[in-house]
């Protein structure tokens, strides 16, 4: 296939022979951020990359939003319904057979890309926001009682806050926040006094999708563990970034979403421990998910089946498969070192613009960056900006306890990913420029 | 590693698109700036809060109705230039009228939003009319009518009992 082919020349050169300095600078930003990172080939297996909007090439610097999806991943989803489509693990037919394999094979990377061995430990599901509310249902209403306590994060998605609020409407368990500096990361001592309370869970983002924080995650499992919690982790922001390895992280739950990271919408996954899994009652009833049925009562599938009651997004999964094999092909440390160079050369430019205020830590964090310019609105720097062909997000970035804590209403937020060149580090700097003079200055 | 600025960015267009001249006048930033009637009213009759949960933009409406017209109106919130200077207009333009003709205006203001050109000939609508370059943004008009969905509320009775929603 010739897409697979193009990965291959793209992912080819990616071992650290060429030197950084021999670094092209097209307009596509053909530049090599150490290690021979051909980003001209890169940016050519994302189509959209290439499209203008408003008359200017697109700068698509909305990614922590949701991340464009490369050739080989539209590929494959489309030969999948050409080809392989029936529904999974029903029919004894060929396509079923073949649509089964897709399904399961998808899994299996998926898993790979998580860091564990056994593919039964990935549950899919539609997104990261499912996979906590299936883990705050299943698991929560299981477990957890009136009393019980919860931690959180002053810095979690809604998606890891409401699913414990109705929980805890449920149960009357309590929820606990874990404070955050000035700096934008968490106060581990603020942590320390929670965990004092002997809490049953902790639940926290892995990486901050508006101050792009990356926690300590490894300690903060392990202060949880001591204290008796499980752990579940938010990988939304993480897993596009970085091959997670769900052992060395140590927590119990890890959830994530395909679309931030190559693979389509509306699908993602959970990781469990195998035993928490087993232990869970089902999420949702239906077909796919029993083992037996009879009128009054029936039997649960094995896992992950158990938790994958009806027909589930097939042809999502078995893109989102392919999104994983796509990163795993770069390699992690291919895209972290190419990002770190943005991240830089970001922090650089930014700096030097006067009455713009960055949020978040300067090291130990992604290339998303939460910004205020002046008293320009975000909404209104996102217009200004747009009309440049630069996609950039304004407003709280569902963090709205995060942005109170700000005391602000929203940010501006460009959010970066492997496939952004330097070039639009430029582009972007110009748009805020534009943005100064339409509002006739900063003020 | 990655030098950005070695490369002089080719194709700085300075120019100001015109669609942008035209959301962003003078007028409207002037009202961003420096709005009119911001502030609590003491003595209001009517009184509303109204958020747009997408982007947090709040803004609160309070009215005071004497002898069946606005005697005085103001506001008070956060959000862009565009929400902030219709707030800030609609407390001037609504000033002296019965409820029912603020409504009326309201309805007008909606339709030159949606681009209905004739209305630019439109006294009632006043400085308003500086805000019709937000039909040319179609995601922008929600925020020129949030102060507007205030008044509507206010106007439906809903909330006439001075109460903050
Ligand atoms: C940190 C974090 N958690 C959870 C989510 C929710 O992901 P999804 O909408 O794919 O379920 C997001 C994405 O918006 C996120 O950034």
């Amino acid at each position: 296939m010739a897409e697979m082919t193009d990965t291959k020349q793209a992912t080819g050169t990616l071992a650290s022979e060429r030197p950084p300095e021999a670094a092209g600078r097209g307009d596509a930003g053909d530049v090599s951020a150490g290690g021979g990172w051909d980003l001209a080939a890169i940016r050519a297996q994302f189509p959209i990359l290439s499209r203008e909007v408003h008359g200017h090439p697109l700068a698509y610097l909305d990614n922590a939003a949701s991340s464009q999806q490369p050739l080989r991943v539209l590929n494959r989803v489309e030969r999948y319904l050409r080809e392989e489509h029936a529904n999974v693990h029903r029919g004894v037919h060929q396509l079923s057979a073949e649509a089964t394999e897709a399904y399961e094979g998808a899994r299996r990377s998926v898993a790979a890309h998580a860091g564990t061995r056994d593919p039964a430990e990935i549950v899919f599901t539609r997104g990261t926001t499912e996979a906590v509310n299936l883990v705050a249902s299943s698991w929560g209403d299981a477990f957890i009682g009136a009393g019980d306590e919860i931690v959180l994060t002053k810095m979690e998605h809604h998606s890891n806050l409401v699913p414990w609020q109705l929980l805890a409407g449920r149960t009357g368990c309590k929820l606990g926040f874990v404070d955050v500096t000035s700096e934008g990361t968490l106060d581990l001592d603020d942590y320390d006094r929670l965990l004092g309370k002997r809490p049953r869970l902790v639940a926290c983002t892995h990486v901050s999708n508006s101050l792009g924080t990356v926690n300590p995650v490894r300690e903060i499992v392990d202060r949880a563990h001591a204290a008796g919690a499980l752990t579940l982790i938010d990988g939304a922001q993480a897993a596009p970034h970085m091959l997670t390895d769900v052992a060395k992280l140590g927590c119990d739950f890890y959830a994530f979403s395909s679309h931030k990271m190559c693979g389509p919408t509306g699908v993602g996954a959970l990781w469990a421990r195998r035993e928490l899994l087993e232990e869970m009652p089902p999420y949702q009833g239906g077909g796919e998910m029993i083992s037996d049925v009879k009128l009054e009562r029936s039997s649960w599938a094995k896992v992950p089946h158990k938790f994958e009651a009806g027909t589930p997004n097939i042809s999502g999964v078995v893109g989102f498969g392919e999104a994983a094999r796509f990163l795993a092909d770069l390699g992690s440390e291919a895209i972290a070192s190419h990002e770190d160079a943005l991240k830089r050369a970001v922090f650089e430019r930014l700096d030097e613009i006067e009455g713009l205020h960055l949020y978040g830590p300067r090291e130990g964090r992604t290339a998303v960056f939460s910004f205020t310019y002046g008293d320009i609105h975000p909404h209104d720097l996102s217009t200004i900006l747009d009309q440049r062909g630069i996609a950039i997000r304004a407003g709280h970035h569902c963090n709205q306890p995060l942005m109170d804590h700000y005391g602000i209403s929203s940010t501006a937020r460009a959010s970066f990913y492997f496939y952004n060149s330097p070039r639009e580090i430029d582009v972007l700097c110009e748009g805020l420029a534009l943005a100064a003079e339409v509002f006739g200055g900063i003020a | 590693m990655i030098e950005p600025r070695s490369e002089p960015p080719g194709t700085i267009d300075r120019e100001i698109p015109s669609s942008l001249n035209q959301l962003y006048q003078e007028v409207i930033l002037d009202h961003y700036r420096k709005p009119r009637n911001k502030g609590h009213l003491d003595g209001a009759t009517h009184a509303i809060t109204m958020n747009n949960p997408l982007c947090g933009d709040v803004i609160e409406l309070m009215l005071r109705v004497e002898g069946g017209s606005i005697a005085e109106a103001r506001f008070l919130g956060r959000g862009c230039s565009i929400s902030l200077a219709s707030a800030s207009m609609l407390t001037g333009r609504v000033r002296g009228k019965s409820l029912e003709q603020a409504l009326e205006l309201s309805r007008k203001f909606t339709h030159l939003l949606h681009g209905e050109g004739a209305l630019l000939s439109d006294d009632d609508l006043g400085d308003l009319r500086t805000l019709a370059g937000v039909s040319k943004f179609p995601v922008r008009i929600k925020c020129a009518l949030l102060a507007w969905n205030c008044l509507e509320e206010l106007g439906d009775g809903t909330d006439a009992d001075g109460g903050s929603g």
